[in-house]
């Protein structure tokens, strides 16, 4: 596969890119947690570049290492055909400061691909606009993804909401709260449009 | 009727508005079993739809770091279930890539005829559960009998009807039968005389047409951003297909087609399916044509591939090499490398971590419904609620893989 889009960033972040290399074929860099928007914004606007497809985000563990937890990007370029592994390594042993900036705004696929990342492994993205979990339910302990979560482990039961929390008697209870899974639920809804009159 | 007292110069009504929260799915038929969407309606127009997956999560990817390479076979098969060929395939040419294998010619031209078939089943399924969840149950019905023969032919080959476990590191479990050429060159024609009966039936009738044409449209540079992949995003007019763009097995010898929709809508992603179960069978066609009748199927890389029974029985070097592979599993080099095929709704990616040892240290599958399934709220939201179904319909979402 070609360099370019490896000497492009080299040669655009200078330092901040730690490490890059070509095995099997998979152009990768690894980039430092700082400039991770920056870098987003690079691919996707320089016309060079142009990635334009959003792959695939993952989080891989090492908790040996310092920083543990490796955020790994997959992107792809339609028009040029070209793709580039862009990973970030965050958090230390005790997941704090696993911290990334979202990258939403630019490509809108991200969104559940970090959910997906923040729910099985634990990073948490500054400006997602709903970073809540997507695979596991809410009141999920721990993040499974984790080397350290043991495979064996068994969640605690959910109890049920009772009359008093529900504020309701328990026939009249919706099956749904009205903000269960919504955040949207909370907020008076938008002004209604023209057409509606 | 309003009150004749009121008067109305002094200001507006204000009536109550509150909205209408609905709850759609997971066991809503229309649903394919396992997602929700709870939905916020304005009279019958949807103001906001939140989709919400992982009710068949089972934990995929934590269950791969537990066994050998060879054991995440089975795994795979059950993520997409109704083209469980393709995953197959897909995982063994990841992991093929990373130790730097290429299998016998023969076996490629065998895992691309099977993988088709595969995608003519999944094509099947999913343009006969459109037309069903509108109504028209004949369509499926015959689709589904076109079906029961592609799996006639893979369970001839595999002896599973669903989940083959077929696929092998450096190779294929066995070999192609002697009557599997046969079989495929038989059972094609009618095939496709079924898809193109129920296709007649389909896209001549208005009220289907009314219900699919203009619904749930999106742009092909809104369906690239989200990371759309495959008959979904072809239909938008990008024409961006694995086996023509990055070929692997032998796409590249083959003579197909790429169809390609022009507005997006859920019409589009119906009638790029069809025209894929025509190029499948092409591609089909041209792989028994060229596939030898015999030599190798296995790669002879003794550092994957399991010795013949008759040695094993016999020679104590087979005995070990056999013993150490079932036990330790195949050793993979140390490294990272992510692969892809395309599957029946597009790329499917394997990102895999090897730290040298026969367990996979990380085994990342990237489902191609995932993302298209995080495209579906935008695609629904200020239409109907009845356009839900078709729309949910055209992406389809395969549970298993979605929710890994």
């Amino acid at each position: 596969m070609s360099q370019l889009v490896l000497d492009k960033l080299r040669a655009r972040f200078g330092a901040s890119v730690l490490e890059t290399h070509s095995d099997f074929g998979d152009d990768t860099a690894v980039v430092s947690p700082d400039v991770w928007r920056a870098v987003g914004e690079f691919l996707r606007r320089d016309p060079a570049l142009d990635f334009d497809l959003p792959v695939d985000l993952c989080g891989v563990d090492y908790p040996d290492r310092e920083p543990r937890m490796e955020v790994v990007l997959h992107l792809y370029s339609v028009s040029r055909r070209h793709r580039v592994r862009v990973k970030a390594r965050v958090g230390d042993a005790e997941m704090d400061g696993a911290e990334l900036d979202s990258l939403v705004s630019i490509w809108p696929g991200l969104n559940w691909l970090e959910r997906e990342v923040f729910d099985m492994s634990g990073v948490r993205f500054r400006g997602h606009p709903d970073l809540r979990r997507i695979l596991m339910y809410p009141e999920f302990e721990g993040h499974p993804l984790q080397k350290t979560y043991p495979a064996q482990r068994t969640q605690p039961l959910v109890p049920y909401r009772t009359e008093e929390e529900a504020g309701l008697p328990l026939e009249k209870q919706a099956p749904f709260g009205p903000d269960e899974g919504m955040p949207f639920g909370r907020r008076p809804l938008p002004p209604p449009r023209a057409e509606d009159g | 009727m309003e009150p004749l007292d009121v008067d109305l110069e002094e200001g507006e009504i204000e009536l109550p508005a509150e909205p209408m929260h609905l709850n759609m799915g997971p066991a809503h038929p229309a649903m394919h079993g396992t997602v929700r969407i709870v939905l916020e309606l304005s009279g019958e127009t949807i103001v906001k739809g939140d989709v919400q997956v992982g009710y068949l999560h089972r934990g995929f990817e934590k269950m791969c770091e537990r066994g050998t390479w060879a054991q995440v076979f089975p795994y795979v098969d059950r993520l997409n279930y109704v083209s469980p060929m393709l995953n197959n395939v897909g995982y063994a040419l990841a992991v093929e890539k990373m130790c730097g294998i290429v299998v016998p010619e023969r076996c490629q031209w065998y895992r691309m005829a099977l993988g088709e078939l595969a995608r003519i089943s999944d094509h099947l399924t999913c343009t006969g559960a459109i037309a069903m969840e509108l109504g028209a149950f004949t369509p499926f019905l015959w689709y589904v009998k076109a079906r029961e023969m592609v799996w006639d032919i893979l369970e001839e080959e595999t002896g599973a009807r669903l989940t083959h476990s077929f696929g092998r590191i450096g190779g294929m479990a066995h070999p192609p039968t002697p009557a599997f050429k046969d079989l495929c060159r038989t059972a094609l024609p009618q095939i496709l005389a079924i898809v193109e009966e129920g296709e007649r039936m389909l896209v001549k009738n208005r009220i289907f047409l009314d219900r699919l044409e203009n619904v749930g449209p999106i742009s092909g540079a809104d369906a690239t951003a989200m990371g759309w992949t495959g008959p979904c995003l072809r239909a938008s007019g990008v024409a961006y297909d694995v086996r023509k763009a990055h070929p692997y097995l032998k796409y590249d010898e083959v003579d197909f087609e790429v169809p390609v929709g022009t507005r997006g809508d859920t019409l589009d992603r119906f009638l790029v399916r069809l025209g894929e179960i025509r190029q499948s069978k092409r591609i089909i066609e041209q792989a028994v044509e060229r596939m030898a009748d015999d030599g190798p199927v296995d790669c002879d890389d003794p550092r994957v591939v399991l010795p013949p029974k008759d040695d094993v029985y016999t020679t104590i070097e087979a005995t070990i090499q056999h013993f150490k592979l079932v036990m330790e599993g195949a050793k993979v080099p140390k490294g990272e490398c992510y692969s892809y095929t395309e599957a029946g709704n597009g790329e499917l990616g394997y990102y895999l971590v090897s730290d040298g040892t026969g367990t996979p240290y990380r085994v990342r599958i990237r489902p191609p419904c995932f993302q298209i399934t995080g495209g579906l709220s935008r695609l629904i939201e200020g239409r109907m609620l009845s356009d839900i179904v078709p729309t949910f319909g055209s992406l389809n979402m395969i549970g298993g893989e979605c929710d890994h």
